[in-house]
């Protein structure tokens, strides 16, 4: 029975946040707080020949200025940890917490100065000076491994971080006789994070009995950033809490750990005193994890009827600076290969190659939303050689539901076979199509064409493996009062957790919605988490909190069916009360039920029962439950200024069951929205020298409400198999197949001019270029 | 090397003395001064619109305004929105329709739209999408912000919807 689940419950976080009463990290003032600021490479690579930062450090205010070596050992000689190791590095080269001899990227970290105020450490940290050999950077990844490019580190021998690959089927065969191979080459670049509260670190350490030093962090992962600050501080798990308040977005970078989140626990410690750094949004431009730059150049090999027999080709990754977020965006670029389309041969291999640039690491879908760009390139190259509508080619590829669970023949990294749960991707594409009147497009176009207007329609499909591994866990407790409090590890950046998993809980132990006191997020509260990142909360911890409320609903009936003196089958669990069906006399309430088992002194636990109406579960998974959809676009592209004008964007959308739609649905508004800055406004601009060139919303653009389509959803709910509520994650698909969904019909609507677009963001600029470029053909 | 003045304004309807450091904005007095951590600093250049107030009838980015500035006006920020438990209709809409996810921008959001409301009681849907295009939001896609702000002009319009 459902009260709340399925149901668009408004959320219970949003009274607080709307009233100024969030609590996020620069929020928290603790007594004798100090504050700091970095100073940070001016240089993408250079040799640091001296620091002088004696001037610094006698400004009034400043408490400390801390070179690496000011660190103390063993930290000056360590390197940060590595949260994900593997075995496929080449060259695994991780910064450590302050520049030790070379910098590697413009906002590479280089000291920590401590002051009274954000003021006067910035004042500071302005006084500190580095003197810098300036060496040559490697800025572009596409020649990032070719003889004669700069090396991102002293002391390499090239730029080689690791390669990669997806290889099932035969290839030889799938190309071998194909009548059609085409081959497409286009890059893609995702910009950065860009949540609106930067990331921020509160450090404090109690010296007491053995010490404990808490963390408060704007982090997507708490628990991993307490498993890295331990190992790297050398310090027992026990001695170290970290805290997620209330974090303002997060998008995949805050899902890192970051030398900051080391370096002012460190000062802290040293100091004696809380310290509190807050990144600005410059810091945020130039020292935070982004995704750039990923070269594909694939071929693809087709039967005359546009079945795919094959596809082929290699990625070059720019991994950035350094290695600390592990090798998650390649591995995230390759295993969702194939996606929605049952493709016999794929032979794709990545390589990843380090440039004098920030860091990459996921944002918003990872890898995913490029896989999707890559296969629906495919997709359109071939409708476009065989002039099919490209739904047509779409639809003859697709996995068919009979096909589920459907293994396309490679493994994930963690050694599973990648494996494709449910959905129904022909149903998805029939009702955009439908929501968007795809059929009567090409007369709206005509019409529009003859007044001198370039409308363009772009279809784009995709999956999404959600609820990534390994396990999230919950703990669900009956209070004395009646009141039910959950406690996770996973940390909330507005996605409405608290809500959603109150619900959960609410329908399985029958209380009302505001009995629930939902706590998250805070490694001394529960004791295991992993993070969220990668759509995968829903389905990890939702399970968990699920098992969790039954195991507790289960204890109670039984317990109440020895108070009541009645058969368990006969007991209902209502109202927060267990009575006896049909004499709703005879009832006893949660609150009372959990007071028995938490007696004391003269009193007994009852016989049979373990203290406490609670019970701890965790839910281990494997193999993820696959979200999918497809979306269309439609846009009018001025031929003049290059100016794109979105007109209108529908989604049809597949997450299984869905716990909250309207949540769902604002994930997939943001998602999708997202993705049309990726498409069409979001670039990191560098120069040859490696010097960034946008750092600031005046010059990186990112999507405004004046500019966005209005966007029209529909859902599909193919429930999962895979766990007990049928859910899939819904965070990051409506971001994966908005890039293609401009982009072709920004292609559709300059077919006159045979315009192929290829790379993107697509900026106005680009498209004129494009048309003067296609002009140009035309006449020769 | 610190200069300061003493200035006098009105926050949220109550009077408010404090020292304000000569290059303090407006929205790190209001925050550390008067403890309304309520307004947000998104990117204090003035362009984000999260730390929006509203001083003198106007909606303002603090990060753009001395505090020294604002010596003598009345300012209300999101904590003065309020009466007690009682939403404000922008507020109430927001909750409605989902016109917020991680929080951070809203603040800056509700006021920029509770000013504009002000100004133009009866706006479409393109002039709200303008009214808030100095207010970046990477949560919602804004299509909720934009129902919320057609909501709570209709009930300040007296339309109950």
């Amino acid at each position: 029975m459902t009260r709340y689940v399925g149901t668009n419950v408004v959320r219970t976080e949003d009274p607080r946040l709307l009233t100024g009463n969030g609590r996020y990290v620069d929020d928290i003032v603790l007594p004798d707080m100090l504050h700091a600021a970095f100073v940070r490479a001016d240089h993408a690579h250079a040799k640091i020949n001296g620091i002088d930062a004696e001037f610094a450090r006698t400004m009034p205010g400043v408490h400390a200025v801390y070179l690496l070596d000011d660190l103390g050992e063993p930290y000056s000689g360590k390197v940060l940890s590595q949260p994900y190791p593997s075995a496929a590095f080449k060259q695994d080269i991780r910064a450590y917490p302050l520049a030790k001899d070379e910098v590697c990227f413009v906002g590479d970290p280089i000291a920590i100065v401590v002051a009274d105020s954000r003021y006067l450490a910035e004042d500071a940290a302005a006084l500190v000076q580095v003197d810098y050999e300036p060496l040559p950077a490697s800025v572009d990844c596409r020649t990032a491994l070719d003889a004669d490019a700069p090396i991102a580190h002293v002391g390499s021998p090239d730029n080689h971080v690791a390669t990669l690959g997806v290889a099932f089927g035969d290839i030889e065969d799938a190309f071998g006789d194909a009548p059609n191979i085409l081959s497409e080459t286009f890059l893609q670049h995702r910009g950065g994070c860009h949540s609106m509260e930067c990331r921020g670190v509160l450090a404090v350490e109690d010296p007491h009995d053995g010490g404990l030093l808490t963390v408060y962090s704007s982090t997507q992962a708490p628990y991993l950033v307490k498993a890295t600050l331990a190992n790297y501080l050398e310090l027992d798990d026990a001695r170290v809490r970290v805290i997620a308040p209330d974090v303002g977005g997060g998008f995949g970078p805050k899902g890192g750990v970051y030398p900051e989140e080391v370096v002012v626990p460190i000062a802290a410690r040293l100091l004696g005193r809380p310290v509190k750094w807050i990144e600005d949004r410059r810091e945020h431009f130039i020292s935070l994890n982004q995704q750039g730059d990923q070269l594909w150049s694939l071929d693809v090999a087709a039967d005359d009827d546009g079945k795919i027999r094959g596809v082929r080709g290699r990625i070059i990754n720019d991994n950035g600076a350094y290695t600390n977020y592990g090798l998650v965006l390649p591995i995230t670029s390759l295993f969702p290969l194939p996606g929605p389309y049952a493709i016999p041969a794929v032979d794709i291999t990545l390589d990843s190659v380090f440039t004098n640039t920030p860091s990459k690491s996921p944002v918003r879908g990872a890898g995913r939303p490029n896989v999707a760009y890559a296969m629906e390139r495919m997709i359109e190259a071939v409708a476009r050689h065989l002039n099919l509508d490209t739904t047509v080619v779409r639809a003859r590829n697709f996995v068919r539901t009979d096909q589920f669970p459907y293994e396309p023949g490679h493994k994930t990294a963690g050694g599973d076979a990648v494996s494709y749960d449910s959905g129904d991707f022909h149903a998805c594409l029939d009702k955009v199509k439908e929501l968007s009147d795809y059929d009567s497009f090409r007369e709206r176009q005509a019409v529009a064409r003859a007044a001198g207007k370039y409308l363009g329609i772009g279809v784009s499909s995709y999956i999404e493996d959600t609820g990534m591994g390994p396990y999230e866990g919950a703990t669900v407790r009956v209070q004395p009062s009646g009141n039910v409090q959950v406690l996770t590890g996973t940390a909330s950046q507005g996605q409405g957790h608290a809500t959603v998993f109150s619900q959960v809980v609410a329908d399985e132990l029958g209380v009302d919605i505001e009995n629930v006191v939902f706590q998250a997020a805070d490694t001394a509260q529960f004791p295991l988490g992993v993070g969220t990142v990668a759509s995968r909360t829903v389905v990890a911890a939702s399970t968990a909190i699920y098992n969790a409320s039954v195991a507790v609903r289960e204890k109670a009936i039984s317990l109440a069916a020895d108070v009541l003196e009645a058969a368990e089958e006969d007991l209902e669990l209502v109202g927060g009360s267990v009575s006896v069906k049909g004499s709703p006399g005879a009832s006893v309430t949660l609150g009372e039920l959990a007071t028995k088992l938490r007696p004391f002194n003269t009193m007994v636990v009852p016989k049979g029962f373990e203290p406490g109406l609670e019970a701890t579960s965790y839910n281990v998974t494997h193999g993820p439950p696959t979200a999918s959809g497809s979306h269309i676009a439609e846009v009018e592209v001025d031929i003049e200024t290059g100016e794109v004008s979105m007109l209108r964007y529908s989604v049809a959308h597949d997450c299984g069951r869905m716990l909250n739609p309207k949540l769902v649905d604002g994930q997939i508004l943001g998602g999708v929205v997202h993705g049309l800055g990726n498409a069409l406004f979001e670039r990191m601009h560098y120069d040859e020298s490696g010097q960034p060139l946008s750092v600031n919303y005046g010059e990186y653009f990112l999507p405004l409400a004046a500019e966005m389509p209005p966007i029209a959803i529909v859902h599909h709910e193919s429930p999962s198999p895979l766990n007990p509520l049928g859910v899939k994650g819904a965070g990051e698909g409506g971001t994966m197949p908005a890039a293609n969904a401009i982009v072709s019909a920004i292609e559709n609507a300059l077919e006159p001019f045979g315009v192929i677009v290829n790379d993107y963001p697509v900026d106005p600029e680009r498209i004129c270029d494009l048309l003067d470029e296609a002009e140009a053909n035309a006449l020769t | 090397m610190s200069d300061t003045r003493r200035i006098s304004l009105t926050v949220n309807s109550e009077p408010f003395v404090g020292e304000a450091e000569t290059r303090t904005h407006l929205g790190d007095f209001l925050r550390q001064e008067a403890g309304l951590t309520g307004t947000h600093l998104g990117c204090e250049h003035g362009v984000c619109g999260a730390c929006t107030v509203v001083v003198d009838d106007e909606a303002v980015r603090s990060c753009l305004m001395l505090a020294v500035q604002a010596d003598g006006s009345s300012v209300t920020t999101i904590e003065g929105l309020a009466d007690g438990a009682e939403l404000s209709p922008v507020q109430r809409a927001f909750q409605d329709h989902h016109g917020l996810q991680c929080g951070f921008c809203t603040p800056g959001m509700v006021m920029s739209l509770t000013a504009y409301l002000e100004e133009n009681p009866s706006p479409d849907e393109a002039e709200i999408r303008e009214a808030i295009s100095g207010n970046i939001c990477r949560c919602t896609g804004y299509q909720g912000i934009v129902a919320a702000g057609l909501q709570a002009a209709a009930e300040m319009r007296g339309e109950r919807s």
